[in-house]
């Protein structure tokens, strides 16, 4: 007989999980005890939404589910922005919140709220266990419905009686869930029918999305496209998965994004979508799309096709595997004046990378920065200004860029890059913010310095909230308000306070030394760019 | 247009929250959902009655079938199925009335369930449409309460979901 927490630990232990983020409380506290004598490291948080931003960058980086844990209560309903970025991004969590004990749920007794209910809209999966001998079961089922088919975040809630009761422990059986079997092939007659339009199109475009990288498959994607000369074009969450300076790829795409993508987008007669949700900031009006472009959908979530934009051909599948699938099929493309049109096109595109009167021009920096990282660098943009900037300008070679696309969840970029380092630490970690995101999260400084990770940080120092500031612009008849920063500490001295080494630059002529510095530090460091709080987003 | 869709689902707890939550945070209209036990105790049927268009009806179907609890999701055609609400009706009267009540209930094939002096309790089980007119017809007198379990389907012949 062992405990439900003991439980929990080896069934945690039996699914690999080897960091676990989070912060404890009263009614996670007998999982805690027991999850201090196993070797799955803990890292402490200093707020609980961040240990769901950094099990996220976590995930993302090692490619399987990363894992959370708080308490009831205010502990859990700190941790639902994380789960909801998550959700929207597609993002493996599983998050394991402690509740009151079970015979007191409904009686609203202190810290108790109901999660599972809270949490429901953004997540793929939710549990309530109401006894042990259910824990092996469901957090083998939690893992499997968070890896497999489109990922996203699953809840277990596990009242504190549970986590002390004592049961006969064995390990569950294979999961068998019948209401749950995710597609993976893609069906052999769409295959052929996307053949067909390919080799009938002239002027095709790939529009490549987050659920690319779900599937591990950006060397199919560029095998694809350089096989048949194809244009691509990213969303925000698929920025990368071609190299972002390869000669097919044409950027991204959308409200904030590159004018030759969108162009490419309208004047196109097949439109390929790859694990893409066609959401409102990529496909500001499907009428942007061409009357005539016919559209393959490639998702592994059917839910999505067809959902915000009418597709000729739906192909339900990994995308991976229906890439392959596509190529083995041997589609055959003739005419290749439409690519060497858009290629010129892009080669004449004009970067707006002149020096500024003050401050730094933060779009020639993010490319600068990015030119003098490793190849394989992992880059992590907030939510704002700054994550335009990023998004445009920076230079993903092998390595990946993560943001909140969906959510646009600020505060996200340093506990992703924690979550990122803590995965893989041969990587160099860069997270880019703004001032305003950076107060979203700077108290993870503190996680940053009793675990020794060594992140850069990078904060694009304007005193605005410079997104909001430009919608009150153009939008609210130059109403500026409460998008002052007054009041804010001085960002350098913070990191000092913290031990973390760091300096402010407000000129491009310092920029490369102080990367360079950067870059040379062997722990985490803090790079304040000042920025003209007139500097425009695009 | 009205679609009817079946769906069959875990029965466990938490289920039908998860599947009405989903209609309500898509914005779906829908008019009517029966939920109720089938042969197998670990499965429950849930009958919707949805006002939408195809793509409306599509949205649902594919959101239902997303559901991890939801084991399988049928849109029924209208014209295949057998359809069945029940309905009962408190009817408050005077003597005098109680006759007319009687005749509308005999000729619609309902049932007087529960009587006292003031009321009467009308039962019937129909298609909907013959519902809404024993409602209808009713409705001349002093409807009190009116109660329905909102539409179940099943298909006509061998077919099932």
């Amino acid at each position: 007989m062992i405990t439900g927490a003991e439980a929990i630990v080896r069934c945690l232990e039996n699914e690999g999980v080897e960091i676990i983020f989070g912060y404890p409380g009263a009614t996670i506290a007998p999982l805690y005890d027991k999850l201090s004598k196993s070797n799955i490291r803990h890292i402490l948080v200093r707020h609980e939404q961040h240990a769901g931003h950094e099990a996220s960058g976590y995930a993302r980086i090692k490619k399987k589910p990363g894992v959370c844990m708080t308490t009831s209560g205010p502990g859990a309903t700190n941790l639902i922005t994380a789960l909801a970025t998550a959700y929207m991004d597609s993002v493996p969590l599983v998050a394991i919140t402690g509740q009151v004990s079970s015979e007191l749920l409904g009686r609203d007794v202190f810290q108790e709220a109901d999660i599972t209910g809270a949490a429901e809209p953004f997540t793929k999966y939710s549990y309530l266990v109401k006894n042990a001998e259910d824990l092996p079961r469901i957090i083998k089922e939690a893992f499997h419905i968070a890896s497999t088919g489109r990922p996203g975040p699953v809840l277990i809630d596990i009242p504190v009686n549970v986590q002390q009761q004592r049961f006969d422990f064995a390990f569950a059986g294979e999961v068998n869930l019948r209401g749950y079997k995710p597609t993976i092939k893609g069906h052999t007659g769409q295959i052929k029918r996307v053949c067909k339009a390919i080799n009938n199109a002239e002027r095709p475009v790939i529009c490549v999305g987050g659920g690319i990288f779900a599937a591990d498959g950006q060397g199919e994607l560029q095998r694809f496209a350089e096989m048949l000369n194809i244009p691509v074009v990213s969303t925000m969450m698929g920025i990368g998965a071609v190299p972002t300076q390869h000669s097919l790829n044409m950027g991204m795409l959308g409200m904030h994004g590159k004018s030759i993508a969108n162009q490419a987008i309208t004047d196109s007669d097949l439109l390929i979508i790859v694990g893409a949700r066609v959401s409102d900031r990529a496909v500001l009006l499907p009428a942007n799309v061409g009357k005539n472009t016919k559209i393959v959908h490639i998702d592994i979530d059917p839910t999505e096709i067809g959902k915000n934009l009418s597709t000729l051909i739906p192909v339900v599948g990994d995308a991976k595997e229906i890439l392959i699938q596509i190529m083995e099929a041997e589609p055959d493309r003739k005419s290749e004046d439409w690519t060497d049109l858009l290629k010129a096109k892009k080669d004449k595109l004009e970067l707006d990378y002149a020096p500024r009167r003050s401050g730094i021009n933060p779009k020639a920096f993010v490319n600068l920065l990015s030119k003098s990282l490793p190849d394989d660098h992992i880059y992590c943009a907030d939510v704002g200004q700054n994550q335009i900037w990023s998004a445009a300008n920076c230079e993903v070679r092998t390595g990946r860029f993560l943001t909140s696309g969906g959510m646009g969840t600020m505060g996200y970029s340093l506990p992703a890059a924690i979550g990122a380092k803590i995965a893989d630490p041969e990587k160099t970690v860069v997270a880019v913010c703004g001032d305003g995101s950076f107060q979203m999260h700077m108290m993870e400084l503190a996680t940053i310095c009793q675990h020794g990770v060594d992140v850069k940080i990078v904060v694009m120092k304007n005193n605005k909230l410079g997104l909001v500031k430009e919608i009150q612009k153009k939008s609210y008849k130059n109403n500026e308000c409460a998008v002052d920063l007054t009041g804010s500490p001085d960002l350098v001295s913070i990191a000092r306070a913290y031990g973390i080494p760091g300096q402010r630059i407000d000129s491009m002529d310092s920029a490369d030394g102080a990367i360079a510095e950067m870059l040379s530090c062997k722990c985490a460091y803090l790079l304040e760019c000042v920025v003209d709080e007139n500097e425009s987003s695009i | 247009m009205k679609h009817t869709i079946s769906v069959l689902v875990e029965n466990k707890a938490g289920v039908l929250s998860r599947i009405s939550g989903l209609f309500a945070r898509r914005g779906f209209n829908i008019d009517s959902l029966a939920v109720g036990t089938t042969e197998d105790k670990n499965i429950s049927r849930i009958t919707l009655l949805v006002d939408g268009d195809d793509y409306i009806a599509e949205q649902v179907t594919k959101q239902l079938n997303k559901q991890i609890d939801v084991i399988k999701v049928r849109k029924l055609d209208r014209d295949e199925i057998t359809r069945r609400e029940l309905v009962l009706v408190k009817v408050k009267m005077s003597v005098a009335q109680r006759g007319e009540i009687i005749d509308i209930v005999k000729i619609m094939q309902g049932e007087i369930v529960d009587i006292s002096h003031t009321t009467l309790t009308v039962e019937m089980s129909d298609k909907p449409e013959k519902i809404d007119l024993l409602v209808e017809l009713l409705s001349h007198y002093n409807i009190v309460e009116v109660a329905r379990t909102g539409t179940i389907a099943l298909q006509k012949g061998a077919e099932i979901v």
